[in-house]
């Protein structure tokens, strides 16, 4: 990997910064944005003891899109030429969370499916502006199927997924990059600590990532193992899936 | 631990109802224990908010110590591995502050490569810096560097009422002083900041020299220490006569060529143990025919080679959750420290003790410690030959003879490591430490552990 600028939205999850960890280590320049201030200096201050040669911080609520152009004003002059921009940010509510609670359920679109495709189309707009650059934005493989157990942050994913894949076919020909990630579950403070089948670690999924970007892939699953299990997914009717216990 | 095969008495497994399994064990994995919470917060806010919480509470890194010095059965755990930031890091000095849950081996990923090292590691880089300061670890260089805690420049301990104080050898001296080995009852330890040792080459030069008993070990071992910075023996304990004790000197120094070596990445574990091993696995036949290979497999008296870090200080990590090898019932481990003068004699009478027993060891270690005194109060080690040993946890008959160990180094002045301990009489065990009654003013009222509360219950 050669020293990039990166911008990270949603910097302080787990993933994002596992990701930003790898690119520290070669003295990639950073611009940070979350909206937990004291935590965001947290992760700025280690992305630094690590080697980052630059890093910088914005605060901002990811949902109020009414800033998201100031979002990237920020990132592009801090960072002048943008290398990889990354979408991080969610929110994970359990359907028996918010099964009664239709603000809630919105609330769950405002955050992982407008505010990401809302930043994805505006810095796929620099980008082009720039004719550089990658674009990753984390999705999920809970986007591949409407579940019963999670489907309302499942259908935020699967707009996600789609918006990007559209992206990527309006940007091959500019030489931009649109990376989708659908990482299964991760062990981090997203899962609460619980013991999901195939759970991954930050590292394992961080270094997937990290090295989809530097291949310029265009979709990943993480770990490798769920492309098997989703094509599996995928075909059982629906009929018969929605009566499964998964 | 599966307690129809051994005593209930060995087997404090609590039967508190109601209770949240949180999978959580300590590296011995026994005794078991089950914990009322284990939630791992990632942010200052989160901590404090979980340390308010609980009545009872006690911070776990990344479970590495052996008995229940880590536990606090029916009461609340605060798993610290993600709360693991790095704060600060001088290059040019070598003076890293990390929050306390930052592992050696994620500190070593980042200092390596800046020609840094930990000033001292265990043997397992998968310890937090919290654990490492809460235990006082130390390593094979203890004769030219202390422990663990001569290195700690400061650290922030969150008190159970909300405080926080930074604590340095001059700063709040008492908790300073008190929480180095202090074993996480002082309080939380929220970072850590640690001078680290200069290094020009991951790697090492290494030597072993074969031993033919406990005396030519120690006599090696002395011979070797005014040159090497690092040394270690591997001793066969079911040998016996003039045998007795006969092993492999280990010893090291870094390189002190630049030799690009720095950059190199970190290899990562090949294997692990998915599952536990049979209780067979490693019994005594098994154990006994182990330590005859591991003695006969070098064939010269002398071998000189150029080694990795990683080999050369973390042989056992390359063989992630190795401690399942032992089965169910999990394992002991025992480690003491008797004073120089008559020590080979003594360390000779717990050996016997041991074989009495008919207990096995896997790869026991031996190593003299130096004079360099840790500012810790309940640290472990002192001047003398310090014994390492693992076992495969038996029962009754093993923790008799375990107690027959106790009494002869109790006697010759020496102590028992509380990381290594799943067993000890309490009254035994404080005996051992002549700061134990000005360590108890410093303990946090509301921080205990299984540990803490055997040793006072028994």
């Amino acid at each position: 990997m050669s020293t990039k600028s990166i911008v990270i939205i949603g910097a302080t999850s787990a993933i994002a910064h596992g990701v930003a960890k790898l690119y520290a280590r070669d003295h990639a320049r950073f611009a940070l944005v979350a909206r937990n201030a004291a935590n965001l200096e947290v992760v700025a201050q280690d992305l630094r003891a690590r080697g980052a040669e630059h890093v910088s911080t914005f605060i901002a609520d990811l949902k109020d899109v009414a800033r998201h152009d100031e979002i990237v004003a920020y990132a592009v002059r801090d960072l002048g030429t943008m290398d990889v921009v990354i979408l991080a940010h969610g929110l994970l509510k359990e359907q028996h969370e918010i099964d009664n609670n239709a603000d809630a359920t919105l609330d769950v679109f405002e955050v992982n499916a407008n505010s990401m495709i809302s930043l994805a189309h505006r810095f796929g707009c620099a980008l082009e502006r720039q004719g550089s650059g990658s674009l990753v934005g984390l999705s999920s493989v809970a986007g591949e199927r409407g579940r019963r157990a999670l489907y309302a942050y499942g259908a935020a994913k699967s707009a996600v997924t789609a918006f990007l894949s559209g992206m990527r076919g309006r940007y091959l020909p500019l030489g931009i990059n649109v990376l989708t990630v659908k990482p299964g579950p991760v062990d981090t403070p997203m899962t609460k600590g619980r013991t999901l089948p195939l759970m991954a670690t930050v590292d394992t999924v961080a270094k997937d990532i990290a090295n989809a970007i530097e291949k310029r892939k265009h979709v990943l699953y993480t770990p490798g193992i769920w492309r098997i299990v989703m094509v599996v997914m995928r075909a059982i009717p629906e009929g018969i899936f929605q009566r499964l216990k998964i | 631990m599966d307690c129809r095969r051994v005593d209930r008495r060995y087997c404090y497994r609590s039967n508190v109802g109601a209770l949240v399994s949180s999978n959580v064990t300590s590296w011995g994995r026994f005794p078991q224990a089950e914990h009322t919470s284990a939630a791992a917060p990632e942010w200052r806010e989160q901590l404090i908010n979980e340390v308010k919480k609980h009545d009872s509470l006690l911070a776990f890194g990344l479970g590495r110590s052996y008995g229940d010095v880590c536990l606090n059965d029916g009461a609340a755990l605060v798993r610290m591995h993600r709360y693991s930031h790095i704060l600060s890091f001088d290059r040019t000095t070598g003076v890293l502050r990390a929050e306390s849950g930052l592992s050696i081996a994620e500190m070593l990923s980042v200092v390596v490569p800046a020609g840094w090292f930990t000033p001292v590691t265990p043997g397992t880089k998968f310890v937090t810096l919290g654990g490492a300061v809460a235990n006082d670890v130390h390593g094979k260089n203890h004769h030219k560097v202390g422990t663990f805690g001569c290195h700690v420049r400061a650290f922030e301990l969150l008190r159970s009422d909300g405080t926080t104080h930074v604590c340095t050898p001059t700063q709040n001296q008492g908790l300073f002083r008190a929480t180095i080995g202090g074993m996480g009852l002082t309080g939380i330890i929220t970072w850590v900041e640690i001078q680290l040792t200069p290094i020009a080459s991951r790697m090492i030069e290494e030597q072993s020299i074969k031993a033919r008993s406990l005396q030519e070990v120690v006599d090696l071992t002395e011979a070797s220490d005014a040159d090497w910075d690092y040394t270690v023996s591997w001793v066969d304990v079911m040998a016996s006569g003039a045998a007795l004790g006969k092993g492999i000197l280990l010893r090291g120094r870094f390189a002190s060529q630049h030799d690009g070596t720095l950059a190199k990445p970190h290899p990562r574990p090949l294997l692990s143990v998915p599952v536990d091993g049979p209780h067979w696995l490693l019994s005594n036949p098994t154990i006994r025919l182990f330590n005859t290979f591991w003695y006969h497999k070098q064939l010269g008296r002398e071998h000189h080679r150029m080694v990795d870090i990683e080999p050369f200080f973390y042989p056992l990590d390359a063989v992630g959750s190795w401690n399942r090898l032992y089965g169910k019932r999990g394992m002991l481990q025992y480690q003491c420290v008797v004073p120089m003068q008559d020590g080979v004699a003594t360390m000779k009478s717990v050996i016997r003790e041991l074989q009495k027993g008919s207990v096995a060891s896997f790869l026991a270690v031996v190593k003299k410690f130096g004079t360099i005194e840790s500012p810790g109060l309940m640290s472990f080690p002192k001047p003398g030959l310090t014994l390492t040993l693992d076992m495969p946890n038996s029962g009754k008959k093993l923790f008799d003879a375990l107690d027959r160990c106790d009494e002869i180094v109790a006697a010759a002045g020496g102590r028992v490591y509380a990381a290594k301990d799943a067993r000890i009489n309490g009254q035994r065990f404080i005996g051992m430490y002549e700061h134990y009654r000005e360590f108890v003013d410093h303990i946090d009222p509301r921080c205990s552990s299984s540990f803490w509360r055997r040793i006072h219950n028994s």
